[in-house]
């Protein structure tokens, strides 16, 4: 176990070193970046004291251990936009995208967890075919286009919900849906997958034969083993919805990282856009950390590897 | 080719009864055909503005006309003929993304599964690197700092989708390197290039096509929403993520305006998904959950 641990975060700093190596190199795309942050209209003279001015005169190498330390440090540097701090800039809007996050895994579990378990048990009927097609629909859907139609519908022919802002908790409805639904067709072919191979097994069986009800067999005997790599994959969908949110955040104008990734983006506000890919990329390293360590915990077999 | 691929082309049409296969292949055959003849049969040009035309709303609705069938955007051009030019560059920018996507991805794959050890472990750490890179966060940031156009569109998007095609091209590679086939070419001394050319790739190619599918269903949703954010095709280029960020203003009073590229959108990836799903269980019956 101990061994597994060790290795497992060994691996877990060697992604956050790479991804941080990756996003100082993100902002190195564009060729000089003294020439990108003075703009079109600067002098010569204005770039040359841009460049001095952000010490981009040094060598990229000292440049990269300079701020890969300060960014160790949780020091992300000043915004040029925002002339904020980039730490305290994203630490206030994390708790938004979190909420947000936060609310759509829910809505993912709790529609995918039961649909899958539903259409594993009664495996080619109506409620199995159901369940694939919004499998199918969620694959295919454009979350913005699905976000746009929702406002269309809910917020402005029956105006149950607002459709932007973040003032109270039903602001979170509609975006954290259409989050959801990113994440509900893997959660559920998987809920349903691994029931199915659960239920055929032997264990299943003889929890059968000795004349349990079949709720008890499938909720507390099923269920617990089928939940093992639902548990993971949650925890990466997460993930993969904090990262994603940015398109839900400028839909529903929703002020959170992602929003503020997308407005330094069309600002050119380079410190904040490699400190939010570096932010978003350690929560995912440490959300799968968590994950495999919760996994490893539940099923003693994974602890070798 | 080996014999298997050939078998397997041409049994294809016997098995056409897979109700998938058939929808899916016929959604993304229209798109196809509408791609390629499209613009030669709608009679505007997708780009042609009329500004005395303009929000025409579509032909069945009140007020709509049989001259724009679709009816018009903001600045009173065709509908349909940008939709039908839209169909294009989605189809492009799937395709393309995918032939880069899956170069990486298989080329990292089937050297992870093909030498396992110490190349494995770094393909490995290479894809769960990617994994952590929050997807359209990056698009976005690249395509802005390295500005906007088809070419970066792809390369970006093929950068970054690679990852399925590594995953399952290096677990497929594991399993087919020790079956018999490709001790024999190794006995019989088959270069490591023509085994991994001619032995181990057609037969690793069914999975490999299914993945494709899915990733260029992928990069089209992507693609759109970067367009949708400003950051993707540039207008005038009608794609249909910048056709509903650019009638956004005007959905809330004409919701058709958004409803017909979304639903364009919707149904092609919707198409390619399922022909994949189909594909997939022609391709290998037996792993059909």
């Amino acid at each position: 176990m101990l061994r597994f641990l060790v290795r497992r975060l060994a691996l877990a700093c060697l992604v956050a070193l790479t991804v941080l190596s990756l996003s100082f190199a993100l902002t190195r795309l564009a060729g000089d970046l003294a020439v990108a942050i003075a703009g079109p209209s600067a002098t010569a003279a204005d770039v040359a004291a841009v460049r001095t001015a952000y010490g981009l005169d040094r060598p990229v190498l000292v440049q990269f251990a300079d701020w890969a330390l300060r960014a160790a440090h949780g020091d992300f540097g000043q915004s040029f936009f925002f002339k904020e701090q980039v730490a305290t800039l994203i630490a206030d809007r994390l708790p938004i995208t979190g909420t947000l996050g936060l609310t759509a895994i829910f809505i993912a579990l709790a529609v995918s967890l039961p649909l899958g378990i539903l259409a594993a048990v009664k495996q080619n009927t109506w409620i199995d075919r159901l369940a694939t097609s919004i499998a199918l629909f969620g694959q295919a859907m454009p979350t913005f286009w699905f976000g746009l139609l929702l406002m269309i519908v809910f917020g402005l022919r029956l105006g149950w919900l607002p459709i932007s802002g973040t003032g109270s908790w039903r602001h979170y409805v509609m975006p954290g849906i259409v989050l959801a639904f990113t994440a509900i067709p893997a959660l559920m072919r998987l809920t349903r997958t691994g029931m199915i191979e659960v239920l055929a097994s032997d264990y299943i069986r003889t929890a059968r034969a000795k004349g349990l009800r079949a709720r008890a067999v499938v909720l507390h005997h099923a269920l617990r083993n089928a939940a093992i790599p639902v548990v993971s994959i949650a925890a990466v969908q997460l993930g993969f919805m904090l990262g994603g949110s940015v398109v839900i955040e400028q839909v529903f104008a929703l002020h959170g990282v992602g929003y503020l990734a997308w407005e330094s983006i069309s600002k050119n506000d380079y410190p904040v856009v490699q400190a939010v890919v570096l932010v978003l990329a350690c929560i995912y390293v440490l959300l799968t950390l968590i994950a495999d360590l919760l996994n490893a915990f539940l099923d003693p077999r994974l602890r070798t590897a | 080719m080996t014999d298997h691929a050939l078998r397997s082309a041409f049994v294809l049409p016997r098995r056409l009864r897979n109700g998938g296969f058939v929808v899916g292949a016929a959604i993304v055959g229209c798109v196809i055909i509408a791609a390629l003849v499209g613009p030669t049969l709608v009679p505007h040009d997708p780009f042609a503005q009329d500004l005395l035309n303009r929000l025409v709303p579509p032909m069945w609705m009140e007020g709509g006309s049989a001259a724009h069938v679709l009816g018009t955007d903001q600045v009173g051009r065709d509908y349909l003929a940008r939709l039908v030019y839209g169909a294009r560059i989605s189809l492009l920018i799937g395709l393309s993304t995918v032939i880069v996507s899956g170069l990486i991805g298989t080329t990292l794959g089937v050297a992870g599964g093909f030498f396992g050890g110490r190349v494995d472990d770094v393909v490995t750490f290479i894809i769960t690197c990617r994994l952590a890179v929050p997807l359209i966060l990056v698009a976005l940031a690249v395509v802005s700092i390295v500005g906007s156009s088809f070419f970066v569109v792809v390369m970006t998007l093929g950068l970054l989708l690679w990852e399925r095609f590594a995953v399952v091209a290096r677990a497929t590679t594991a399993q087919v390197r020790n079956l018999d086939y490709v001790t024999a070419a190794r006995a019989a001394g088959c270069s490591r290039g023509y085994i991994l050319l001619r032995e181990v790739l057609p037969n690793i190619l069914n999975p490999l096509i299914v993945v494709a599918t899915l990733e260029m269903a992928l990069a089209i949703l992507l693609e759109a929403a970067l367009s949708f954010l400003g950051l993707g095709v540039p207008p005038p280029l009608p794609s249909w993520g910048l056709m509903i960020a650019e009638a956004r203003d005007y959905m809330f009073f004409q919701a058709w305006v958004i409803v017909i590229p979304g639903l364009a959108l919707l149904v092609f990836v919707l198409g390619i998904n399922v022909l994949g799903d189909g594909l997939r269980d022609l391709l290998a019956p037996e792993s059909r959950a």
